[in-house]
């Protein structure tokens, strides 16, 4: 039953286990991309999806490598908006004081949902966090300062260590960007570090990795919480690029939208979010004609990419050619 | 220090009216190896998992050279140098073979939060985890997906992974479970081999691996334990033939 060559033992079957190189490379063309894309799309268009995609990204960092299935990451995404924008707009930060208080903030409620959800398995999990994003948004809904249906609107842009003006859309694409590959940059070194390879043998193997020695729970806590800040930083980010910080951000559709966009580009891919996000983004742009349809032709064809392939549109491609994307 | 590495003092579990494990006191020799043997059901992975903290006993104390350990929890017991094996065998699938043994060997470094850092400094334990893949005889595996290695392949790596611990003591559940017979014979001839200097004790449904490795058998059934001491005092016992080998010799009785 069992295959065996107990004399002359068979050489390995499989290839070496992919090596981190072609990730660099795959991110280095797509910051090369990225450089050129205002000659083909809108700089404001572009930004707004470059936040997405690096909301996308972090949201990867949890799920992909960390095998932790969040249902409520939209709870850090808006409500790092939502600061960014206040302190940008009330407390008139500058444009950077006013992402890093959003990013930071993220990152102390991901300190805190994270000690409430991480001991949870698997779907119950989800559901806390899910339960926690509805918390979130209800506040959201309710505090004075977030100005409930309105949101907060006309948040300034400013200037950026107060020399270079954002109000320009191309300046803003560009130190978009610059966030952006900090982001995924940053991403790529937690995944490629002495943490990152316990992180994946958590996700391989939680048991073993207990055995081996290692606490979990607190690897677990720390990937949640490096999400949960970047995917603040996405969020920050983004309410400077939009001039507003609204529900939107902190609805549980986002949550699922994110969902959605990893699974689409692939997950634990490195690169793949960002295309999961780009497709999802131009789909609801160019299909916007078909009105509340949107929706369903995106189910379809969230079905249709689940059911055909699996991995998503770069973990095939990285599978098929056996390299790490 | 007592000659015992590891003792149990009427250990008991029960889980919402089903006793698993009923007042077993257990005494495990230092620098012995020590098979729980009993019919399915009888407790043993329970036994198991009450010692190495992945279940809380409901009743007893559990003493690791001469700490009590009842409350510990699983990480922290594998840290005491006591380490346990799976009836499943637990690699880390997507991982090479080298980086099974590596992820095990990185635990000298103490915790691993360091995310900024990259993880090329593990590259020091390379040389290690190479001598510990030779030495379960993996030399050529190295590079292969653990996940898609033969399963007899599958136990020796999880075996290497297991020393990079230099554990005092290993446990090991059904460590032959599934295996062929060409496999089982250099798994037992390699846990013979790394139990010198450590204290083993497995759990085994092999009667001729346990006759020909095992110092001290104690036989479990229905959560209480019938018999202790070496195979020819445990087989001749009228009363584990009765129970757990039936009508068959102990000769016999090859596969579990």
């Amino acid at each position: 039953m069992t295959d065996i060559a107990p004399h002359a033992p068979a050489p390995p079957a499989s290839a070496p286990a992919a090596k981190s190189s072609t990730e660099l490379l795959a991110i280095a063309g797509l910051a090369l991309v990225l450089a050129a894309a205002p000659l083909a799309a809108y700089p404001f268009f572009l930004a707004q999806a470059l936040c997405l995609a690096l909301f996308a990204c972090a949201f990867n960092l949890l799920v992909g490598y960390g095998g932790l299935l969040s249902f409520g990451h939209a709870m850090f995404y808006g409500s790092a908006s939502y600061l960014a924008a206040h302190a940008a707009k009330v407390w008139g930060l500058p444009p950077e004081a006013a992402i890093l208080a959003g990013t930071l903030g993220a990152g102390l409620l991901g300190l805190a949902s994270g000690a409430l959800s991480i001991r949870s398995q698997g779907i119950y999990f989800s559901m806390i966090t899910l339960a926690l994003a509805q918390l979130v948004y209800f506040i959201a809904l309710q505090s004075p300062y977030t100005h409930g249906e309105d949101g907060v609107q006309a948040v300034p842009r400013g200037k950026l260590f107060g020399l270079i003006d954002l109000s320009n859309d191309v300046t803003l694409y560009y130190v978009v960007l610059a966030i952006f590959l900090f982001g995924l940059f940053s991403i790529y070194r937690i995944v490629h570090s002495p943490f990152g390879t316990v992180l994946k043998a958590i996700r391989e193997n939680e048991t073993r990795a207990i055995s081996l020695g290692y606490r979990v729970d607190q690897y677990k806590r720390a990937a949640f919480v490096l999400s949960a800040t970047l995917a603040g930083l996405a969020g920050a980010t983004k309410a400077i690029v939009a001039q507003s910080a609204t529900l939107t951000d902190v609805h549980w559709t986002t949550s699922g939208e994110v969902i959605l966009m990893t699974l689409v580009g692939g997950m634990g891919t490195m690169v793949g979010p960002v295309f999961g996000a780009f497709v999802i983004l131009a789909m609801q742009n160019y299909l916007s004609t078909f009105g509340q349809w949107v929706m369903v032709i995106q189910g379809a064809i969230f079905v249709v990419s689940v059911l055909s392939f699996r991995r998503g549109l770069i973990g095939e491609i990285a599978n098929r050619f056996k390299i790490s994307l | 220090m007592s000659a015992y590495a590891l003792e149990t003092d009427g250990v008991t579990k029960e889980f919402s009216g089903f006793t698993a494990v009923n007042d077993v006191s257990l005494r495990i020799r230092r620098h012995t190896i020590h098979a729980l043997i009993g019919p399915n059901g009888a407790g043993k992975t329970t036994c198991f998992n009450l010692l190495t903290k992945f279940l809380e006993p409901t009743r007893g104390s559990i003493r690791y050279e001469g700490r009590d350990i009842t409350r510990s929890r699983p990480a922290d017991v594998a840290r005491l140098g006591l380490v346990r094996s799976f009836q499943i065998s637990a690699v880390f699938p997507n991982f090479s073979a080298l980086d099974n043994v590596r992820i095990a060997l990185q635990r000298k470094r103490g915790d691993s939060f360091d995310f900024w850092r990259s993880d090329k400094l593990l590259r020091q334990y390379d040389s290690r985890a190479r001598e510990l893949l030779d030495e379960v005889g993996l030399s050529a595996w190295t590079d292969a997906k653990a996940g898609e290695m033969p399963y007899g392949r599958k136990r020796a790596l999880e075996i290497a992974a297991t020393l990079a611990l230099d554990p005092q003591m290993l446990l090991l559940d059904e460590p032959m479970a599934g295996m062929g017979h060409e496999d089982i014979d250099r798994i037992a001839d390699l846990i013979k081999r790394v139990a010198e200097g450590r204290t083993v004790l497995m759990v085994e449904h092999n009667l001729s691996v346990v006759s020909r490795i095992c110092d001290v058998i104690t036989v479990l059934t229905r959560g209480k334990v019938l018999a202790e001491g070496d195979y020819a005092v445990v087989s001749a016992n009228p009363s584990v033939q009765e129970a757990y080998l039936g009508s068959e010799s102990p000769e016999g009785a090859g596969h579990g």
